[in-house]
């Protein structure tokens, strides 16, 4: 997989118009600059489906394309989508994160027991503060230890979960109704849910270092060689401790605004925690950045994780049973990691 | 020397493009069956894309490939193989937890209802061996082979399925001499039995010694197909280069009174480098030259922070540097080339721009690290056309480049940092011989404005050629000193160990 526009790392076309690997629709003498080629499919392709994908659920179903409806998707999202940004981060830089619902979870407990037991404006500084030191605890195992990244965070995955459980006593911490605590999650700005702000705050800021600052390009670097990312004089384990903590923390934020959503702090697993972190990653691949690093971007997760949800809310509204949604969101996963392997190849 | 059922090849007008560059035009090429056919040129003339047409592992964009006359299109190397045409690839793509045996009938297993007939393989495999005179345990798992044996089973596994063509894409290029030669030997019977041999190789005696017809390419382009005999090295370069490409020898001009500025004291590290001093002066070439597990390499990791140090002193122009990693020796003003541009240098997802700035992006950074990319594109695209990068687009990507040109990003990338010592370690490991002269170019340039340049070359020509002083390494320790233009004989013997008398 390779090359957008707007990740300036990769190769952009060239100022003649061609794209840089084999040309595999064209057939022979055909040379049109302005023709879709194979690599424009594997690139965009998926926001020409995304954009499909809503024109049709716009005309299937009447309720769909009204500002409420689409406030809503993006809504119900906003925690998945914050937490599959960031791990997008981790995986362009070559790891993996099998922790994020375990993070969330944690941190969700954690705000809730600070704003019960402390004061409820401590949630918010705990609940991301909790995050961040669970991302620097992946991150340790994962460089200093060399523990692979995908058993270290499965590892940590199972004690955070647990550790959870251990301090809501496998219940559930309501939190006080105070407005302090629940704007976060129940309150809109403009008629605009806070969540779906804070989304798109987060989405275009980390979009933006990635793409436009140092920091950025060493992700891609570290991700794309490690050993040459090193001997330019990189600290490798730093720049992957980074990611872990941003993903912790992102983790971390999620966790609190589903804390103040719902009021409480819950250790259940079988909610979003114990979803998170496939959806997330499932969200990353599907936008089309590559699993083993060095390529990819945040846009694209943002495209990825609307488009899993954008089947949850459109089947909802078009009435299809549940169990199709999953089935449909794996079939396009296998369709669009696949599309462009095959573009690959040729 | 063709027999009756040898396969005939015929490519006709075989057009290929890649990223806007032509790959191949208009090639016309036969190859009669029953003989061993050689394509050469230079890095990125095309000779490789050519044999990978023939076995199905890339399309062509335009013309045709017959065999036999029967105009064929593979889709994939395994439609190729099916028609009988093998493809034994420069990276070997044997499964190395199988066995020999299991590699060599991966596919074509005697069965019996959807059993495989394990005795009846074996019996088939000694009887493939006695057959073509090969020796090769087929018990031993295939990873643990040498690269020589692991060729021998690609070559078993094509005579097996009764491949009629067989390319082979620089078969060569990580062998000995001897397994070279037993190589040779191999492709001789092969020929002698009626295979047809597609051999693509930049080695030009091997070509004169082997082939029976040799195409020459050049940019993609073909430049004539003749017998052998009709050939000598110098007519092939020539026509690879268009022009005569000689061996360059530089002219070493050097200030014995200027400034040191590298100055290594006993270097010490456990079980690979002992006691190592040496120093280098400004506009200075050192060449280090040894053998393969000398410590070259050791030594320029070790001085580039690469690798850890167990003692000893390393200072860059007067003051002592505690050098432990990479950005340390790169804060000492050092700038390091690793031995493998794929495993230790490049970013092949990346673009030119990326990768020439990746150490030092500072400098086309505003201080809070935001970058400023036109200014990096201004600046990498001057920098690419002085190193004449070929295209110059900082845009493009890496992995998309000849490896000459690929060599010359990344001397971009330490270029782009104006260091005071240059470590070289085989800055022109598979690289084209133009790309090879423009690079020794370059190097001496940099000497004479004044960088102190430490080379390291498996090749002795290239050390002899460039070096001022010549150092050779033996068993981790420097065992010889050589000023400018030693007798080439007189350096391989101290590298063998032989003769004079040590100076360390």
């Amino acid at each position: 997989m390779s090359a957008q526009p707007s990740d300036p790392v990769a190769g952009e076309p060239t100022a003649t118009g061609d794209t840089v690997s084999a040309d595999a629709f064209a057939g022979p003498r055909v040379r049109s600059q302005r023709r879709i080629r194979a690599e424009h499919v594997r690139d965009y392709g998926i926001v020409a489906f995304f954009i499909a994908l809503f024109i049709y659920f716009s005309v299937a179903s009447s309720v769909f394309l009204t500002s409420q409806n689409l406030l809503n998707l993006v809504f119900q999202n906003a925690t998945t989508g914050i937490a599959a940004i960031a791990v997008t981060f981790t995986i362009i830089a070559g790891n993996f994160d099998l922790s994020l619902g375990s993070i969330f979870v944690l941190s969700e407990v954690l705000a809730a027991y600070a704003a019960v037991h402390i004061g409820v404006w401590w949630a918010f500084p705990v609940a991301i503060v909790a995050g961040a030191v669970m991302g620097i605890i992946n991150g340790l195992l994962v460089t200093k230890l060399r523990v692979n990244a995908f058993l270290a965070t499965l590892a940590t995955a199972l004690s955070f979960g647990g550790i959870a459980v251990g301090v809501t006593n496998g219940g559930l911490l309501i939190t006080p109704s105070s407005s302090v605590f629940t704007f976060l999650g129940q309150h809109r700005f403009a008629g605009v849910q806070y969540p779906v702000i804070i989304f798109v705050v987060v989405a275009i800021i980390l979009q933006l270092v990635l793409a436009y600052t140092v920091f950025g390009r060493h992700l891609y670097g570290v991700g794309d060689n490690r050993n040459a990312a090193r001997l330019s004089g990189l600290k490798v384990d730093r720049i992957v401790i980074l990611t872990f903590v941003i993903t912790g923390a992102a983790c971390g934020l999620s966790g609190l605004i589903d804390a103040s959503t719902t009021g409480s702090g819950s250790s259940d697993m079988s909610g979003l925690g114990g979803q998170l972190a496939l959806l997330a990653i499932a969200g990353v691949a599907l936008g089309g950045s590559s699993i083993f690093g060095g390529v990819g971007s945040v846009w694209r997760t943002v495209v990825g994780v609307l488009i899993l949800g954008m089947i949850t809310n459109g089947f909802d509204l078009l009435a299809v049973p549940d169990y199709w949604q999953n089935i449909v969101r794996g079939v396009l996963i296998i369709l669009a990691v696949s599309i462009g392997l095959v573009v690959e190849r040729r | 020397m063709s027999s009756a059922d040898a396969a005939h090849v015929r490519l006709v007008s075989i057009g290929k493009r890649y990223s806007g560059t032509k790959a191949l035009d208009d090639v016309s090429v036969e190859v009669a069956g029953g003989t061993v056919h050689a394509l050469v040129g230079a890095n990125g003339a095309g000779k490789s894309t050519l044999g990978k047409i023939v076995g199905g592992v890339i399309r062509p964009d335009e013309g045709q490939l017959f065999i036999d006359d029967r105009p064929v299109r593979y889709a994939s190397p395994r439609e190729a193989r099916i028609d009988g045409i093998a493809t034994i690839a420069q990276e070997l793509s044997p499964m190395p937890h199988m066995s020999v045996i299991e590699n060599v009938f991966f596919g074509i297993e005697p069965r019996r209802s959807g059993l495989v007939q394990w005795r009846r393989m074996r019996t088939q495999y000694e009887e493939l061996l006695s057959q073509w005179g090969f020796e090769l345990d087929g018990n031993a798992k295939v990873g643990a082979l040498r690269t020589a044996d692991q060729q021998k089973v690609e070559i078993l596994r094509a005579v097996a399925s009764d491949a009629r063509v067989i390319v082979m894409d620089e078969p060569t290029s990580s062998l000995t001499s001897v397994e070279t030669n037993a190589l040779h030997r191999m492709i001789r019977v092969l020929r002698e039995r009626g295979k047809t041999i597609v051999y693509v190789s930049h080695f030009l005696d091997e070509v004169l010694e082997l082939a029976d017809t040799v195409t020459v390419l050049r940019s993609g382009r073909l430049v004539r197909t003749a017998p052998v005999t009709e050939e000598t090295e110098e007519s092939l370069v020539a026509g690879m280069f268009g022009a005569a490409a000689a061996a360059e020898h530089f002219d070493k001009q050097q200030d014995s009174a200027a400034a040191v500025v590298l100055d290594v004291s006993g270097l010490e590290r456990k079980g690979v480098l002992r006691d190592i001093s040496l120093q280098i002066r400004a506009g200075e070439i050192v060449g280090l030259a040894g053998l393969v597990g000398s410590g070259r390499s050791e030594l320029a990791r070790a001085i580039a922070g690469a690798d850890p140090i167990d003692g000893g002193t390393i200072a860059v122009d007067g003051t002592e540097r505690r050098i432990r990693t990479p950005a340390d020796a790169m804060a000492a003003g050092m700038a390091f080339l690793p031995e493998s541009r794929k495993d230790d240098g490049l970013f092949m997802e990346m673009s030119l721009a990326a990768n020439t700035t990746f150490a030092d992006l500072r400098t086309v950074a505003s201080r809070f690290g935001v970058l400023r990319l036109a200014l990096e594109r201004g600046k990498t695209h001057s920098l690419l056309t002085s190193l004449s990068v070929e295209p110059p687009v900082p845009s493009a990507k890496v992995t998309n480049l000849s490896g000459g040109n690929q060599q010359k990003v990344l001397f971009a990338r330490w270029l782009f940092r104006n260091p005071r010592v240059l470590i070289l370690d085989e800055p022109t490991r598979g690289v084209d011989v133009a790309a090879r002269a423009a690079i020794h170019r370059l190097i001496n340039k940099l000497a004479a404005q004044g960088t102190a340049v430490l080379l390291i070359s498996s090749e002795i020509e290239e050390v002899l050629g460039l070096a001022h002083r010549v150092l050779v390494m033996r068993r981790g320790s420097i065992t010889r000193e050589f000023a400018a233009d030693p007798p080439m004989d007189a350096v391989m013997e101290a590298a063998f160990g032989l003769g004079g008398s040590t100076t360390a």
